[in-house]
């Protein structure tokens, strides 16, 4: 195992990694010269003939049926030409996803539900056309408040893939005869994606054939869904997503706007762009659901857990069951004989959640990695060694042997770099004037996935490659990776090769979610251009499916895995909490791209740093949708809160992945950053905060009873 | 957007005169919050009259050693300017600690006096707001306002005025010159914001059609020792939980002079008169700071989830006054 730093831009523009081909290189972006001079197009930014506009109309209750729909004035605004209402989507096949059920009844399920779409000549009078329509409602009382004993909760069979109870040994008694015991409750509050692009799509009908451009994460399930809700034969049905402004998860399915969009241009006979409006997307497109979770952790004076129970507490909507599966982490990370790791989901009057970056683990690890901090508290003993102690030989939750896990090894190498031997364990010592200041750290995991997908591999009469998959470049740089993995397969310099992604006539692929598209899509590619390479006369052109082979069982536990440190500076004057170091090791197989992958941790570890400190959507629990509606109020970090932030990694030789020997690095980079952060504050303070954010208003009122 | 209509007058008077032939007009500057106030449909004026031509872009000194700011001159110009930063450093301070570099770009100083309230009720068509819908109620009462009002609010509306500089001029006895087609007047920048009562929908004395046309800084505050803190969720690009402008003289360890002013806790820049009386005159102690900080904020009535700004305006105000304070001289 090696540590890999130099990721300086080469002279050959990075194209030549650490074992002298492609793999590994710190290519640049191919598509970023578009991106950074807007030659780049987005969604909403096809501009075909004569194309309309559509805006939504938010329900303005928490709960109820519409009763009514004024559309006069609306219609008579100059420019507007259609206003599509409860009904009218009713032709539609009904959907998997209740989400995507717009206008086919008159039910409000929450606050903020499409109850009408204007359609207009231009985005200004669609605006105004829905500002115009006049609706009527039969409001029901609702309930928003996520409590520990709210009514209505049940225990999920499934999720994340796995079950919702995992239980072995016997936790309550194991707990209760446990030397030493933390018996914590953690909360973290609603979240929001927000990615820079807003959900957009561009529909064009010609004939019974249907064109979206659209803002996702998977442009294949895209097309499926609208063939199955418009009752189409997929081959009618184009879908284009070239490029991507994000989607942290939220962009994982398709959203409301597709279906509104193709609807609002069958409707009018032209094509239609909707751009959902930022105002609305928090209610629309998902949210990271809230979490209370119980954590108990026993252990003996030795140190080694003798219990471990994580109890997750969440909300869904009544649209549809989403758990957001914070207590899995728990079945991977320490040994222990007895364990409990269990969820209970209670449907609210909510907008629906959905995944956002690290689902499930990265709630699940600030309160499973603030539990830990706070046993070593009370052990007396060194956070890193106490992690180190309870490493287990084989996967809690299932038994299975790991493929590979160097979380250790991230410890150690983090804790060398960051400096924190003979760091003073005393909380709330080190002042610098009005300043407390303090160091914490965090371990972090986030599972292996691969899914099956397609992909071709063309041989070109000039010498050149042509590289075909349908995967959605989010702005991870998935264009330039998969030309990396295709150039070493085939032996040839990585300018030879070309990839063609984010269109629904390419070979079909899976989405650009759980960390799994590089794994996915790559393996793909990588065995179509190994055939190529090794069979010439198989080609021009070589068709790849690793149906079978990615999705096989496996008999390995497979995850990534990392360590993250931190220091904070806490001002005892106003509450504010700055960062001053931020550092993550991460191992996570074989990294591809050094440059693209160092931007993926360290954006990811800048999203935690805004968990940890500054992000939180309030359900307001008379209105029922979230007053921080805006990137004005919803505070994701600014440049000046990213302080000096570091990410690296330890190359792992795992060959129970896939081809290329990679894990996924989309999302671990979140996973433990804001537990680092919330023990580093405790390091400072001497006070543990378990409810996120680490506000000034919640730091200074405890430090003026407490500090 | 409604459509409306646009003039660009080029003197101060063609647009006062376009107001009063086009009565709800609204004078456009920089836009930063009243475009955002169109888009949401919060402001729906009739015509905007683009105010951005007039000869007000520019700092001029005064004759008795204050000086004049232009009502078009830019935030990041004002805040640059190094008059500014030697006179009067709590305005250029307050000025950098606003909004974000962009937004400063464009921002000017009489649209940074007029810029509306960011409660989301308020900015929320949906939703309740006296302020926005005289009569409608008040969404924020019982609802979300952990960054709302602590002083001086009524049950009519808890909302903050969100600006930064507006803070910095009010503690620096800054005056705004109004221009109408009856004539010209001051008011001083601590007088020009109403408290909400009965009738939050109004926020400041401005008379209809009046337009901004500068801000006096007076020789009086010139060259005092004076600085701005604010305290916010993130480093930058936040409006403050709680702020606070000081002008501090002291002579012979005894205050000679004083302004103070708190930010992001009530309808208006709050001027602490309170705790200016029992400083004026009194030895410049933290024991004396704390006493009269302590006068000022014992009115304060927080609601449920903002009690929090009390102490931090507290700790503010006395980090700020004990910066400022100079040493004792050694006994």
């Amino acid at each position: 195992m090696t540590g890999t730093t130099g990721t300086a831009p080469s002279k050959d523009h990075g194209t030549t990694g650490p074992t002298g081909t492609a793999l590994g290189a710190p290519a640049e972006r191919r598509e970023g010269r578009q991106k950074v001079t807007g030659a780049a197009r987005y969604a909403a930014e096809y501009a075909l003939p004569g194309r309309a506009h559509a805006w939504p109309v938010p329900a303005a209750v928490a709960r109820g049926r519409v009763t009514g729909v004024d559309t006069s004035a609306a219609l008579a605004l100059p420019g507007v030409l259609a206003v599509l209402t409860p009904g009218d989507a009713a032709g539609l096949a009904a959907p998997e996803d209740g989400t995507l059920a717009v206008l086919r009844s008159a039910d409000v399920p929450h606050r903020g539900w499409c109850v009408a779409l204007a359609v207009a000549e231009t985005p200004e009078t669609a605006r105004a056309a829905a500002r115009a329509v006049r609706v009527t409602y039969g409001t029901e009382a609702h309930h928003v408040d996520l409590t520990e004993d709210a009514p209505g909760g049940y225990e999920p069979d499934e999720v994340a893939g796995g079950p919702g109870r995992v239980e072995h040994g016997d936790p309550e008694a194991a707990f209760a005869a446990a030397d030493v015991r933390v018996d914590v409750t953690y909360r973290v509050p609603p979240l929001h994606n927000h990615p820079m692009e807003p959900h957009a799509t561009t529909a064009h009908w010609e004939g019974d054939r249907l064109t979206v451009y659209t803002s996702s994460q998977g442009g294949t399930t895209v097309r499926a869904t609208l063939a199955q809700l418009f009752r189409l034969p997929e081959e009618r049905i184009t879908v284009v997503a070239e490029h991507v402004g994000g989607g942290f998860g939220s962009k994982g399915t398709p959203r409301p706007d597709v279906v509104l969009a193709a609807l609002a241009a069958r409707h009018t006979g032209r094509p239609v762009t909707l751009a959902y409006p930022r105002r609305l997307l928090p209610t629309v497109v998902g949210h990271r659901a809230p979490t209370v979770q119980r954590l108990r952790l026993g252990a003996g004076t030795d140190g080694r857990l003798t219990a471990l129970l994580h109890e997750v507490t969440t909300h869904t909507s009544h649209v549809r069951e989403f758990v957001e599966y914070a207590a899995v982490v728990s079945r991977v990370m320490y040994a222990t004989p007895a364990l409990l790791s269990t969820h209970r989901v209670v449907p609210l009057d909510v907008p629906s959640p959905s995944w956002m970056r690290a689902p499930g683990e990265a709630p699940g690890m600030y309160a499973l990695e603030s539990a830990v901090d706070e046993l070593a508290d009370a052990l007396g003993t060194d956070p890193v060694e106490l992690r180190v102690r309870n490493e287990p030989r084989r996967e809690p939750g299932s038994g299975k042997p790991f493929s590979s896990r160097h979380v250790v090894e991230c410890l150690r190498e983090g804790a060398r770099r960051f400096g924190w031997a003979g760091r003073d364990p005393r909380p709330g010592v080190r002042r610098e004037g009005p300043l407390l200041v303090g160091t914490g750290v965090a371990a972090a995991t986030y599972p292996f996935q691969v899914a099956p997908s397609t992909a071709t591999a063309e041989a070109r009469p000039d010498g050149t490659f042509v590289v075909r998959v349908n995967a959605a470049d989010i702005g991870t740089g998935a264009r330039t990776v998969l030309a990396q993995i295709a150039a070493d397969a085939l032996g040839v310099p990585l300018e030879r090769v070309r990839t063609e992604v984010g269109h629904s006539d390419l070979p079909p692929a899976p989405l650009a979610g759980g960390s799994c598209g590089t794994a996915s899509w790559g393996w793909a590619v990588h065995e179509a251009c190994a055939r190529l390479a090794a069979h010439p006369e198989e080609g021009p052109t070589v068709h790849a499916d690793t149906t079978g082979e990615a999705d096989a069982d496996s008999p390995y536990a497979r995850h990534a895995f990392g360590a993250h440190f931190a220091e904070v500076a806490v001002d005892t004057v106003t509450g504010e909490v700055r960062v001053r170091r931020l550092l993550g090791v991460f191992a996570a197989g074989r990294i591809l791209n050094a440059r693209t992958a160092r931007s993926q941790f360290t954006g990811a570890m800048v999203m935690g740093l805004g968990m940890a400190l500054t992000e939180h959507s309030t359900l307001d629990p008379a209105f029922g949708d979230f007053p921080e509606s805006d990137l004005a109020s919803y505070h994701v970090p600014v440049h000046a809160d990213v302080p000096d932030i570091e990410a690296d990694w330890l190359d792992e030789d795992d060959t129970h992945l896939n081809p290329m020997g990679s894990k996924g690095i989309g999302e671990i980079g979140i996973v433990g950053t804001a537990a680092a952060l919330g023990n580093a504050v405790h390091h400072a303070t001497g006070i543990r905060f378990r409810e996120l954010p680490l506000t000034p208003d919640r730091i200074l009122a405890r430090l003026l009873c407490e500090g | 957007m409604n459509g409306f209509g646009y003039l660009r007058p080029d003197s101060v008077q063609e647009a006062a005169e376009a107001y009063a032939a086009h009565p709800g007009a609204r004078y456009l500057a920089g836009g930063t919050n009243l475009v955002d106030l169109l888009k949401l449909g919060v402001e729906r004026p009739g015509t905007l009259i683009d105010i951005g031509r007039l000869p007000l872009d520019t700092v001029q000194e005064l004759p008795d050693g204050g000086l004049r700011v232009g009502a078009t001159v830019r935030n990041s110009d004002l805040a640059a300017d190094p008059r500014v930063r030697d006179r009067y450093p709590a305005l250029s301070q307050a000025l950098l600690s606003g909004a974000s570099a962009q937004l400063r770009n464009v921002a000017t100083t009489g649209g940074n006096l007029l810029q509306r309230t960011r409660c989301p009720y308020f900015q929320d068509l949906d939703k309740p707001c006296n302020k926005r819908d005289p009569g409608s109620g008040c969404g924020a009462r019982d609802g979300v306002h952990r960054d709302h009002a602590v002083l001086g609010h009524s049950p009519q509306c808890i909302a903050t005025h969100p600006s930064d500089m507006a803070v910095a001029l009010a503690a620096l006895d800054a005056q705004v010159e109004l221009y109408s087609t009856d004539g010209t007047r001051r008011l001083p920048v601590a007088d020009f914001y109403r408290l909400p009562g009965e009738h939050p929908d109004r926020d400041t004395w401005i008379r209809p059609g009046e337009l901004i046309t500068g801000v006096r800084l007076p020789a009086a505050t010139a060259g005092v020792p004076s600085a701005y803190r604010k305290a916010r969720d993130r480093a930058s690009y936040a409006f403050a939980l709680a702020s606070v402008a000081v002008v501090l003289r002291v002579e012979d360890g005894v205050v000679d002079q004083v302004g103070l002013a708190f930010g992001g806790l009530a309808h208006r820049p709050w001027r602490a008169r309170h705790t200016e009386l029992a400083l004026l005159g009194a030895p410049a102690t933290p024991a004396a700071f704390e006493g009269a900080v302590a006068l000022e904020l014992a009115h304060a009535e927080p609601l449920r989830d903002n009690a929090y700004k009390v102490p931090l305006a507290r700790g503010l105000a006395l980090d700020v006054l004990n910066r400022l304070a100079p040493a004792p001289a050694a006994a």
